[in-house]
């Protein structure tokens, strides 16, 4: 396309099917303990 | 309606999120200005305007092109990742009756410094100063083996107060847990949350080889360092933290590792925060983590309304700096992967607080989180019992982003997942009323990431 180009997959929705394994980090352990960033967590399933 | 996309401009980009696929698209100025005036009805077939309605609404741009554009958004609906649906409500009770998975591990409620906005309130969260005794870190790991059922890989964050100051309690909970995780089937990782005061090489070594994150407490410079964190006689800590940090962080990183976080807290008297975080990647740290203070707003160093301008200026200086550098280090709140990022489910609800995830205090008394711990109406029993009060569980199993009050409606909301629960009822009185101030920032924080995550 010439006036917008998607830069990922789009495929959150994929992900809410097969989603839910919780083999991944709980977020306030990794850093924050104050906040909640849960985007910055990566997916351990597809490892 | 469902907020269904996110359109902002950040330095150069022009990025349109499209909120329920987690699309992320980069677009021309001309597309960017034609999608305010495109709203398809939900379930539509097509997105419900014309080339020429768009150009009597935009006269400066070209006709035929305008056309061109409109095909191509026309494709993007079609492909499901521009104005896609919500269609997640039917997972939002997807963790009810959940196993415990992590824990937060209040080894001490007592610290040898006196930060001044400390949530911990100078480390015994107002409950008087304790050290966890070993047993209780014991039993604790006999309770999460317990309690997460299924599941294998367990986390037990240190914490405290200052968790070194309770030392023999570490290693006493690790070696135990390392003894016994084979035959249940478990796999631990530790982590420590600490100000580094008390690191010395015996403890280094240890930490390096038995926990798989750590997260070392440094506000900054010297001078905003010093002025908040410092020993109960008044000495700043910086001259005495930044050695023992390098030292860690080179065990770690020598051999490849970037798994530990320099973390600090920015307030009112730093709103320049990022010539912090470039202080530290000038020490030769890469993982980096510098957050905004939560604390009641009549503190001189709260953060309030008045300081959103100044702060999303200084987020906006930061993304430069990283779009510019890039490698030069990571900056926590703007790391966001576009493609390998959590599971929609995961984003329903976030942390997992009071559900997969506790705190235990010295006593072994359970509580949502470390900063729920202290609030008596939030317990939830104690180890010694073993059982968890199952309406409080509950409770957060039921809270995610469409029990939230404004989350549903809210474009972050799969990238934040409602915010802190423990804020929200510090600030809001209510675990359901996200504190507006917090959604702001992170709002703006996102904004960074996701356009740092198109440059990638
Ligand atoms: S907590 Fe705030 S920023 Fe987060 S999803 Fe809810 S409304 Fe949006
Ligand atoms: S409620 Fe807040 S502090 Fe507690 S685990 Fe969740 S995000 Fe972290």
């Amino acid at each position: 396309m010439k006036h917008i180009k998607t830069v990922n997959k789009a495929n959150l929705k994929e992900t809410a099917a097969k989603g839910g394994c919780g083999k991944c980090q709980t977020s306030c352990q990794s850093a924050c303990k104050t906040s909640c960033t849960v985007a910055n967590q990566t997916c351990e399933a597809n490892k | 309606m469902e907020t269904r996309i996110h359109k902002y401009k950040q330095g150069d980009k022009y990025i349109v999120l499209d909120v329920n696929s987690g699309g992320v698209h980069l677009a021309d100025e001309m597309i960017f200005n034609m999608l305010d005036h495109i709203r398809p009805e939900p379930n539509a077939d097509n997105l419900g305007i014309t080339a020429e309605e768009l150009a009597e609404k935009l006269p400066r741009y070209d006709k035929e092109e305008i056309a061109e554009c409109l095909a191509e958004l026309e494709q993007l609906y079609k492909d499901k990742c521009l104005f896609s649906e919500d269609e997640y409500r039917q997972f939002a009770d997807k963790t009810l009756n959940a196993p415990i998975k992590a824990m937060c591990l209040h080894v001490s409620h007592d610290c040898n410094l006196r930060c001044e906005y400390c949530f911990a309130e100078t480390g015994d969260f107002g409950t008087g100063r304790k050290l966890m005794p070993a047993e209780v870190g014991k039993k604790a790991i006999d309770f999460l083996i317990e309690k997460s059922f299924g599941r294998e890989n367990l986390e037990v964050d240190f914490f405290g107060g200052e968790p070194l100051m309770a030392w023999d309690t570490v290693t006493a909970t690790v070696d135990y847990a390392r003894s016994i995780e084979k035959q249940h089937g478990k796999n631990f990782r530790f982590t420590i949350t600490t100000n580094g005061m008390l690191l010395d090489d015996e403890k280094i070594e240890y930490i390096n080889r038995e926990m798989s994150n750590c997260v070392l407490s440094l506000d900054g410079r010297k001078e905003v360092n010093d002025r908040i964190r410092f020993t109960p006689n008044h000495k700043g800590s910086y001259d005495l933290i930044v050695p023992k940090f390098k030292k860690l962080v080179e065990g770690r990183t020598k051999e490849g590792r970037t798994d530990y976080y320099i973390r600090g807290t920015f307030t009112k008297y730093n709103l320049d925060f990022a010539n912090d975080i470039l202080h530290f990647a000038d020490l030769g740290f890469r993982e980096l983590s510098v957050e905004p203070v939560v604390t009641d707003e009549n503190f001189p160093y709260a953060l309030t309304e008045e300081d959103l301008p100044a702060i999303y200026k200084e987020y906006d200086r930061l993304y430069e700096i990283m779009e510019k550098n890039p490698g030069k280090f990571n900056f926590f709140h703007f790391k966001i992967d576009l493609n390998q990022g959590p599971c929609a489910i995961k984003r329903l609800r976030g942390c997992g607080c009071g559900n997969e995830y506790v705190a235990v205090t010295p006593d072994g008394d359970i509580f949502p989180c470390h900063q729920f711990v202290g609030m008596e109406q939030w317990k939830m029993g104690n180890i010694f019992d073993g059982n968890v009060d199952k309406s409080i569980k509950d409770y957060f199993a039921k809270t995610h982003i469409y029990s939230k009050k404004g989350c549903s409606d809210c474009w972050a909301r799969f990238y934040c997942s409602g915010g802190c629960n423990a804020n929200s009822f510090r600030y809001e009185g209510d675990v359901q009323i996200p504190n507006k101030l917090a959604c702001k920032l992170q709002q703006k924080r996102i904004e960074c990431g996701i356009a740092l995550g198109c440059g990638q």
